[in-house]
């Protein structure tokens, strides 16, 4: 490989420094040697740098604040590695903290695990890992522990992000999808489709030039801007407030919807020239025969609120800059056969389904 | 989108349809089929039975590609994926397809089939340009819309001598199809499959135009109406076919001017038939043999023609027996008239055709249309 050219003996007390410019993952990298011990100090603790980290242990001790665990665990496959608007990195901090924010808990811990794949380039790596720290730092989720294993040339695709959060939720908030009743108002937090379709946009055979990036944001000041608004009526009525937060990922809005109606037994009724959809990825899809219902986002979240809150939550989704575009999308109603159906622009009505097959594959 | 949703406009549809429910002729009933995927698609999406009168009825025709694909044709590009070892590059739509032994496409690509998914005929000649040593196959399908890509690949190949990539050709001609269901007992014992016009294709007819149709008009005495996929394009038809049957009139109207003409596209229609000629015979799905219906490449290009290449032969599997999909291409049956329909035969796990495409009629009702009935039979 190309270190080879750079590879002069290391004197005592000298280590080769890491190739970032023309280096490349190698076996060695994930053996537990020299050079894993290396890519470690160098790379991936120096990127994170935590009081965690910096004791060199095989796993983090902490305490947490009261209340209960919520523990949540992603991997990330994304192809390609760097999109509009984000990376893998990005993406693996995010993901994972919007799947414990969701349970209305605030993250506190991120573990991390890469699988590299050898001959992956180190600077690309770097690119990565710094983008990851960054993602972290900002939402003030530091990475704790982690992981790095190597394998062959041709058994991965450059880097996999297994990414898990820990957190703590307060007694008394229950958010769950199985807790929405007929009448509860459907919420969604933004324009829908951005991330599949800017991943789409690069996509090998498809790569179309456009303006749209991925919407791939950390979600749990929002959700904690949410959960305060309504705190005070939740106080008094426990029957009030938000019943379930998800953020539609993988098989976008309409799996979502599916998944809590299923859950909790009941229907929805969406009402379709609703749901916001940015013109350009409108008109992506059309041209590709998606459908932005099924289309992924990284950045956004469903609620389903109690009828008498909707519109405080619905304020206080638009007050926060990742929820400026909030609408109110449809609400639950009574429906033994749990189907997810919408009134079309067009006049008519449709059932809006589970997804079938796979409509974009590795998106996150 | 602008030039898109002037078509989906849900107040100029709800005009249409009160002109439709002011026009029906009361103890009239009307049973237009739409010839077409993507009328049918568009009609369960956009959810157009709820803006007709009750006496007007949809009835879904043939005009799916991926459904009329019989399984031994399937079978072959299995076979290719999987013994010859080529890769095999074909649309979407098709890798989900159920073939003999319970596999497809996309199960033969777990095996280790190497199976390519394509959005265009030039994406598969790109494939085979990019990996000269290994043979390319394209597994073209598709009615008179998506033959003139596949002509222009095949030339493009030899005009590269681009002697590793080669097409089978499923490509399936509309007129003959609209003659086998004219033709077949169902229809012509009057009073079994009540038929009274078709909505006639958009894309397929942007290439051969509307004259094809004119015969069926006047031999059959059934109006045609070639209307766009847009929802508004629909209603708008179904208007028009209202009015001819109304008036005792039978001939073609267009409703898509905008992208047809009598004549259609000359050129392709030329380079269609540089490259390709009739099959004498060719099996549908549901229709059966249907003489004269398909395309295969003329000797000039025999070098590219997969089917010589490979010496594959086409054997002819029987629907599983429980499958109601020929009926339901012909109009004979509903979807819901299928035992298997949302039980055994869900768009996860389908045994017939009409449940893998989304123009499907079976994948269409079950994906929009379900709620409609009620109790649904669900798949547990």
């Amino acid at each position: 490989m190309d270190e080879g050219r750079s590879n002069k003996p290391v004197k005592a007390g000298y280590v080769r420094p890491l190739d970032l410019k023309h280096g490349r993952v190698d076996l060695t990298h994930g053996s537990g040697g020299r050079a894993m011990a290396q890519l470690i100090e160098q790379l991936f603790a120096a990127a994170f740098e935590n009081e965690f980290l910096a004791q060199g242990n095989d796993g983090a001790r902490f305490a947490l604040p009261p209340g209960r665990v919520v523990m949540a665990i992603d991997s990330h496959v994304v192809s390609p590695l760097f999109f509009p608007g984000g990376d893998i990195g990005a993406l693996a901090v995010h993901g994972t903290i919007n799947d414990v924010a969701v349970m209305g808990a605030t993250p506190i811990y991120l573990a991390a695990s890469f699988i590299l794949e050898e001959g992956f380039p180190l600077g690309d790596l770097k690119r990565v890992v710094d983008s990851m720290a960054a993602a972290s730092r900002a939402a003030g989720v530091p990475i704790v522990s982690g992981d790095t294993k190597v394998v062959e040339r041709g058994k991965g695709d450059g880097v996999f992000i297994t990414t898990t959060g820990i957190g703590v939720v307060p007694d008394g908030l229950e958010l769950s999808g199985d807790r929405a009743r007929p009448g509860d108002r459907i919420l969604v937090s933004g324009f829908i489709g951005d991330h599949g379709m800017a991943i789409m946009s690069l996509r090998e055979s498809l790569a179309f030039a456009t303006e749209i990036v991925s919407d791939s944001a950390a979600l749990h000041a929002l959700v904690a801007a949410l959960i305060a608004s309504v705190r005070e009526d939740v106080r008094r009525d426990p029957h009030r407030g938000i019943r379930a937060l998800r953020d539609p990922t993988r098989g976008g809005l309409a799996t979502t919807l599916n998944e809590i109606a299923t859950q909790s037994r009941v229907g929805m009724m969406l009402d379709e020239a609703a749901i916001p959809v940015r013109p350009q990825v409108e008109a992506a899809c059309e041209f590709l025969g998606l459908d932005p219902l099924y289309v992924a986002n990284e950045g956004k979240l469903v609620a389903i609120v109690a009828p008498e809150d909707a519109e405080t939550v619905l304020a206080a989704m638009r007050a926060h800059p990742l929820g400026r575009d909030a609408r109110q999308i449809g609400a639950v109603i009574d429906d033994r056969n749990h189907f997810v159906q919408m009134q079309t622009r067009f006049g008519g009505r449709r059932v809006v389904d589970w997804l079938t097959g796979e409509q974009l594959p590795r998106i996150c | 989108m602008k030039y898109i949703d002037e078509f989906r406009d849900g107040a100029v549809a709800r005009q249409i349809g009160v002109r439709i429910a002011a026009e029906v002729q009361p103890q009239r009933r009307y049973h237009f089929m739409e010839f077409c995927g993507g009328h049918t698609h568009a009609i369960s999406r956009y959810g157009i039975s709820d803006l007709l009168p009750d006496a007007v009825k949809m009835i879904h025709g043939p005009g799916c590609p991926v459904c009329v694909l019989p399984i031994g044709r399937v079978d072959l590009a299995i076979r290719l994926a999987l013994d010859h070892k080529v890769i095999l590059a074909t649309y979407g739509d098709c890798l989900r397809v159920p073939a003999s032994s319970g596999l497809s496409l996309l199960k033969a690509k777990a095996r280790g089939g190497d199976v390519r998914m394509i959005y265009s005929a030039a994406d598969a000649l790109g494939l085979a340009r990019r990996n000269p040593q290994r043979e390319v196959v394209f597994f073209a399908i598709g009615f008179e819309t998506t033959t003139p890509p596949t002509a222009l690949a095949i030339k493009q190949a030899a005009a590269e001598d681009l002697a590793n990539f080669s097409v089978v050709c499923n490509h399936v001609l509309t007129p003959a199809a609209i003659t086998n269901i004219l033709e077949s007992p169902e229809v012509r014992k009057l009073g079994t499959v009540p038929l009274d016009g078709f909505i006639g294709p958009a894309h397929v007819s942007t290439v051969i135009g509307s004259q094809p149709y004119e015969f069926f008009a006047e031999e059959y005495r059934k109006p045609v109406v070639i209307a766009g996929f847009e929802p508004l394009d629909v209603m708008q038809a179904i208007l028009m076919l209202v009015r001819q049957v109304n008036d005792g009139r039978a001939e073609v109207e267009n409703e898509f001017t905008r992208a047809v003409t009598r004549a259609g596209n000359l050129k392709a229609q030329q380079l269609v038939s540089e490259v390709f000629e009739l099959r004498r015979s060719f099996e549908w799905r549901g229709l059966g043999e249907v003489p004269y219906s398909a395309l295969a490449l003329r000797g000039e290009f025999a070098a590219f023609d997969a089917e010589r290449k490979f010496a594959l032969e086409t054997k002819h599997v029987a629907d599983n027996k429980a499958c109601e999909c020929g009926a339901i291409l012909r109009g004979v049956k509903h979807p819901r008239d299928c035992k298997i329909f949302g039980t055994v035969c869900t768009p996860e796990n389908p045994v017939g055709s009409c449940m893998v495409s989304s123009e499907g009629a079976c994948a269409a009702h079950y994906s929009y249309g379900r709620y409609e009935e009620d109790p649904i039979k669900t798949a547990a």
